[in-house]
């Protein structure tokens, strides 16, 4: 005799049961297979809250909560049937979003890696500008600490919008402000390298370069996004160079 | 009494042992670094730092609900089970069996906290992390504490553990709800002196687990010695304001 503690044989479930478990396994997996998640679209981007919602909503954990979030972001726009990601992005929420996100975890650089290396390479001028406005007071709070994402947007002005001014403000202001002795020597005079006749390409290069020397990047993903906005420029620039052949 | 108290402590490490609580403990850190392995993929930054973070801040929440969970059946379940009468009819005080049974609790949710900090040893300083692993432990005991109270003064498992969710949760957030009850668009009549009034009043009845266990700590590094002291002070106190009152409840209590 068995003990209670061990099932009966399979055979002495009603077979009904069995073909009804059958049925119901294959309609929910048809079911989810029918209705495949998308990444949102651009709309669906809600109004930011303020940052002390957030912060309500980490329960304390801002550092977790800070990068997950940014992930969260991340996929606003991003599907890829999408001929240029983020375009349809509405950047005043954005802005909102990020300066919340800020404001749960100031340490965290996300939020203006993403500003600058994402979602300011919009090739709309008035999107762009606007991320580069929200960049520009957001490394007014934290000079020492923010410098890389306005020197890039710096090279952004000058190679992307053709607004060498604008791209000379930013660079005295980082040569003006970052009192840390550690930045490499292209970022202590910014003014000098945006003037310089160099490509985008050369001066993404010396950047990155700079970036790796000095141990400010340590990160494999970082990396891997850096490198391939290298290879991108690259491509861009000799496509540009055959069509004016 | 001490011997009493620490018999009584070693057979509820005995029973945790035991109890699924190890296995589900090792499926929590399973799935915990593979949803952070997962997320830290999709980062084009800060991946390590996202790795870090999000498997601390989950495996602390899971740490937290897998003590208030056992702590909660295993007392509720020796109470129907008449274990209890069983053993306050041996001579042992009241207050040895309960101080016994808090004391085995804690030490099995120090022990887990020891385990759920061991792969975050990859990503952490060892100080900040020795910091992080000393003050979840500390969390986990008044987590295990709340739950002894609540289970012994409830006697059902459900209410029990939604009591000790629910009070963890507004500890955590306590802080927030303070300084959003303070700022200055929440007006300046009497309903919301009231709810300002309210807010520090509860506020005054909660420890503060926002400040402690904190993911960023193993980023940024742990805070410092004194800080550190301070916040596990805190908990201490509480902790040993809900065994009172736990010890108050069970001491009246016709069994």
């Amino acid at each position: 005799m068995k003990s209670s503690g061990e099932p009966r044989a399979l055979a002495a479930v009603p077979r009904r049961l069995l073909l009804l478990l059958a049925i119901a396994l294959a309609a929910q997996i048809g079911w989810r297979a029918a209705g495949r998640v998308s990444a949102p679209a651009a709309s669906d981007l809600p109004p930011a809250p303020s940052g002390a919602a957030l912060r309500l909503a980490s329960l304390g954990e801002t550092a977790a909560f800070a990068r997950v979030a940014m992930l969260w972001l991340q996929t606003f726009d991003s599907r890829s049937d999408n001929a240029i990601p983020y375009q349809q992005l509405d950047y005043g929420r954005l802005i909102g979003w990020l300066r919340a996100v800020l404001e749960v975890d100031p340490r965290s650089g996300y939020p203006l890696f993403a500003a600058a290396r994402v979602y300011a390479e919009n090739p709309d001028p008035r999107k762009a500008r606007q991320m580069f406005e929200f960049i520009e007071s957001e490394f007014l709070r934290d000079p020492n600490g923010r410098w890389a994402a306005l020197a890039h947007v710096a090279l952004l002005a000058k190679h992307r919008l053709h607004d060498l001014p604008l791209a000379r403000r930013y660079a005295s202001e980082i040569q003006r402000l970052t009192t840390d002795p550690t930045i490499p020597s292209w970022a202590s005079q910014m003014e000098i390298f945006i003037l310089e006749d160099m490509n985008e390409l050369e001066a993404a290069k010396v950047m990155l370069g700079g970036l790796l020397a000095t141990g400010r990047i340590r990160d494999p993903e970082e990396l891997r996004f850096l490198r391939g906005r290298l290879e991108e420029i690259e491509r861009r620039l000799a496509a540009s160079r055959t069509t004016k052949r | 009494m001490p011997g009493q108290t620490a018999t009584v402590a070693r057979y509820v490490l005995v029973e945790a042992r035991r109890s699924a609580l190890p296995w589900l403990a090792s499926a929590c850190l399973a799935a915990a670094l593979g949803l952070a392995g997962f997320l830290s993929q999709v980062a084009i930054t800060e991946s390590s730092a996202l790795q870090a973070s999000v498997c601390a801040a989950l495996l602390r929440a899971c740490a937290v609900f897998l003590v208030a969970a056992h702590v909660s059946a295993s007392v509720v379940r020796e109470a129907n089970e008449k274990g209890l009468e069983l053993a306050l009819a041996l001579p042992m005080p009241r207050p040895a069996w309960y101080l016994g049974k808090l004391l085995g609790f804690a030490c099995a949710g120090a022990l887990i906290a020891a385990l759920f900090a061991l792969p975050l040893a990859a990503w952490a300083k060892p100080a900040s992390l020795a910091a992080w692993w000393l003050a979840l432990a500390a969390e986990l005991a008044v987590v295990a504490a709340a739950a002894l109270f609540f289970a012994s003064a409830l006697g059902q498992t459900v209410a029990a553990i939604t009591a000790v969710l629910g009070l963890y949760v507004l500890a955590r957030s306590i802080s927030t709800i303070q300084v959003i009850a303070g700022g200055p668009l929440t007006g300046d009549g009497a309903a919301a002196a009231a709810a300002r009034w309210f807010v520090d009043a509860l506020a005054l009845l909660l420890p503060r687990l926002d400040a402690v266990a904190r993911g960023d700590w193993l980023l940024y590094g742990a805070p410092a010695a004194g800080e550190l002291a301070q916040s596990l002070t805190g908990l201490a106190v509480y902790a040993v304001l809900l065994a009172a009152a736990g010890l108050f409840d069970f001491s009246r209590r016709n069994l």
